[in-house]
């Protein structure tokens, strides 16, 4: 494996790798306190032309934890605010002898292009609307660390769908892992024909939480309700937020989810979020561990 | 000085003829069309094994000057056009400043005639600046030799506007070529909206973005009497829509583009900045539509929409990347390939989408092999194989999905007034 665009093109037996790696890294890195040198010499760069606060932290960290040098490029203060491209950035950064970039972009596809100008592996940390693979592998992680397989798990899936790179990602994940995906979110916010993934998709979240082992929130930016994708806040979390009434029609031990950060009492309401079914901590955690599972075989510090 | 073209295939849908005939050109004009002529003062072309058909006629290009000359300009497209098969070409406005006035429909004309390949007709702006606010001087525009009106790549959006540009168009008996968009359905979308943006995460552009604006004109220029032509039609309701106006006598004619009936959305799976282009390429269903709409006539004409674009306008994020793809130099190609050799239209029928019928909208007196027309043909082999190089187009603009496709028909000879502009 070159590049990490997406998990829409690892097979199954690849994502089970990252997470096998992932788990040896948590026992040995996280909790053993070994500080491994894996990636020492190794170089990467984090190229973020969208804000963010924990993806960016975790990477940096997993690649520090690793002893690869970490450097940090952000949209804004560089010479992509003065127009450089995509292609050319890549190239520079080439020249400069990385060995792993991260790259966060707005525009869906713009990892897969810069893959063709740099010899660095590409991790996509999110684009645009399309896939954000780290996210949904340190997802997987949290939920084979509470059921041990994805056969037959119901995971429910709730929120803004259609613009959701999160959502995709685990999608094509957990069909092939072998879970059942339900989408549920008000019409304004599911995409086109989506159905055709294999996933079932409703717009009754008391439906979708029925008998779920994982229900997943979406983060929804609130500026949508001005373009008219939803009423309001208010109604948006009476017919799709995540209460503890709702909670009770899951699985008794099913586990609530969120990619961070949560609106509460939107998504999700204060009391599930931080109730006992929530494992929002335990994500973030597994995201340092994934992530230095994919900068260790992606840039081959193993052997 | 006389030529003749001896041993061709004829088709001249003007008079539904097509059989063995040679045609023989006296100052550039058609003066006789028949079997076996024999003229000891004329140059013969031999087209033995070849089609011999009225020079394309393309109702949609844009050859970017005034403005955008890396993209194109006038003699590239000219060359572009000659090595298509293509004698008679229609720009569209939207340059840099647009064409708005009379001197800049001049410009354009008189740049056409110094390129001296191919007839280089074209458009005049319905609105100043393309702003959709204020009618352009239309009678002067015409006088000037603009000989049809369009805001294309911007729609008029209020219907007020629109409404009163068709009315005053009719005045002086002009057609108004109408990109027919709705923006607030498209709402920032980049292509067709349906699984494969759903696959790639790309924002959607529903169907209706184009066949509500349809529909919205076609009911304004039916109330007036008005000549409509819509542009690049791609959707099943939008046809159904011009085949709803036809049938209840409304002025209405229309064009859709080669990747239309060749192309689906899931030509933009990669990213394919390629296939990116505006309306964006649609599903099986509109294609079947298409082609079908074609065949029964809803839809009047082939126009490729030629739209060349620089390699750093298409190389970067899909979303930001331009719109459109070039045409000229592969619409006869992607005809025979799709249309002809599938059996949905016939030779003749294709022809008459690219030659005659377009000529016809715009009233230019081309088109037709008939006695006493400007001799403007076409020469090509349909069953001749090749392989797409977009390296090797005339055109400036690379920008093509077609690359490395095979295909059957290439352009052998082009003539246009009489003087060979193209030969293999």
């Amino acid at each position: 494996m070159k590049h990490l665009l997406g998990i829409k093109g690892l097979t199954t037996e690849e994502i089970i790798e990252i997470l096998d790696r992932a788990e040896r890294m948590k026992h040995e890195v996280l909790e053993g306190g070994k500080k491994d040198n894996l990636l020492s010499g190794k170089s990467v760069i984090t190229l973020f032309y969208e804000n963010s606060t924990r993806t960016r932290l975790s990477f940096e960290l997993a690649s520090k934890y690793l002893g690869a040098t970490a450097a940090n490029i952000t949209a804004s203060g560089s010479s992509v605010e003065k127009g450089e491209t995509l292609e050319d950035t890549g190239k520079t950064i080439d020249e400069m002898g990385a060995d792993a970039v991260i790259v966060r972009h707005a525009s869906s596809g713009a990892p897969h292009m810069l893959s063709n100008y740099t010899n660095a592996s590409v991790i996509n940390a999110g684009d645009g609307m399309n896939e954000h693979p780290t996210q949904a592998l340190l997802d997987f992680m949290t939920m084979r660390e509470k059921y041990g397989s994805f056969e037959g798990l119901k995971v429910s899936i709730i929120g803004d769908v259609k613009h959701s790179r999160v959502a995709r990602s685990n999608i094509y994940g957990l069909t092939k892992l072998g879970a059942e995906v339900v989408l549920c979110a008000p019409t304004t916010l599911m995409p086109a024909e989506i159905e055709r993934l294999n996933v079932e998709v409703t717009t009754d979240a008391d439906y979708a939480a029925h008998n779920a082992d994982v229900i997943m929130g979406l983060r929804i930016q609130l500026e949508r309700q001005k373009s008219g994708l939803f009423p309001s806040v208010r109604e948006y979390h009476k017919l799709f937020g995540i209460d503890s009434r709702r909670l009770a029609l899951a699985k008794k031990d099913a586990i609530v989810m969120h990619p961070g950060p949560v609106n509460r009492g939107v998504e999700l309401s204060a009391d599930v979020a931080d109730g006992p079914q929530s494992v929002i901590g335990g994500q973030v955690t597994n995201g340092v561990c994934v992530r230095m599972a994919v900068l260790d075989m992606l840039t081959g510090g193993n052997k | 000085m006389k030529q003749i073209i001896k041993n061709g295939f004829v088709i001249n849908p003007a008079q539904g003829f097509s059989g063995k005939a040679d045609i023989l050109i006296n100052y550039g004009v058609i003066e006789r069309v028949a079997e076996n002529i024999n003229d000891y003062d004329a140059k013969v072309i031999d087209a033995e094994n070849m089609i011999v058909a009225p020079g394309l006629v393309d109702l949609h290009v844009h050859f970017r000057e005034p403005g955008y000359e890396h993209k194109e300009n006038i003699l590239t497209g000219s060359r572009s056009a000659a090595k298509g098969g293509v004698t008679t070409v229609l720009c569209m406005p939207n340059t840099n400043p647009p064409i708005d006035n009379a001197a800049l429909v001049e410009y354009v004309i008189n740049r056409g005639k110094k390129a001296g390949l191919i007839n280089v007709l074209t458009t005049g702006c319905v609105t100043k600046g393309q702003k959709g606010e204020e009618l352009t001087e239309m009678a002067e525009l015409k006088e000037s030799g603009a000989v049809a009106f369009s805001d294309d790549g911007r729609p008029v959006s209020s219907s007020g506007i629109m409404r009163r540009a068709l009315q005053y168009a009719n005045m002086i008996d002009m057609p108004i070529m109408d990109h027919c968009e709705d923006l607030s359905l498209v709402d920032n979308g980049s292509m067709n909206d349906g699984f494969t943006s759903t696959y790639l995460g790309l924002r959607g552009i529903p169907k209706s973005a184009e066949s509500a604006a349809v529909s919205r004109d076609i009911l304004l220029a039916e109330e007036l009497g008005a000549k409509l032509h819509i542009c690049h039609i791609s959707t099943k309701n939008s046809i159904e829509a011009v085949r709803a106006a036809k049938a209840r006598g409304a002025r209405i004619t229309a064009e859709t583009a080669p990747h239309y009936f060749a192309l689906t959305d899931k030509a933009c799976d990669g990213f394919n900045t390629n296939a990116k282009m505006n309306p964006p390429l649609r599903d099986d269903e509109d294609v079947e539509a298409i082609i079908s709409a074609l065949a029964d006539g809803t839809i009047d004409a082939i126009a490729t929409d030629h739209a060349p674009h620089h390699s750093d306008d298409k190389r970067i994020e899909f979303e930001k990347a331009a719109n459109g793809i070039v045409g000229l130099e592969t619409s006869l190609s992607l005809g025979i390939t799709y249309l002809a050799k599938t059996g949905r239209l016939s030779m003749m029928q294709l022809i008459e989408k690219m030659s005659t019928k377009p000529a016809e909208i715009i009233n230019c007196g081309r088109g037709t092999l008939n006695v006493g027309a400007p001799a403007d043909i076409v020469i090509f082999d349909e069953n001749e194989k090749y392989t797409v190089d977009a390296s090797s187009f005339a055109s400036k603009g690379k920008n093509t999905p077609f690359n490395n496709m095979e295909l059957y028909g290439r352009v052998h000879r082009t003539i246009t007034g009489g003087k060979t502009v193209f030969s293999l």
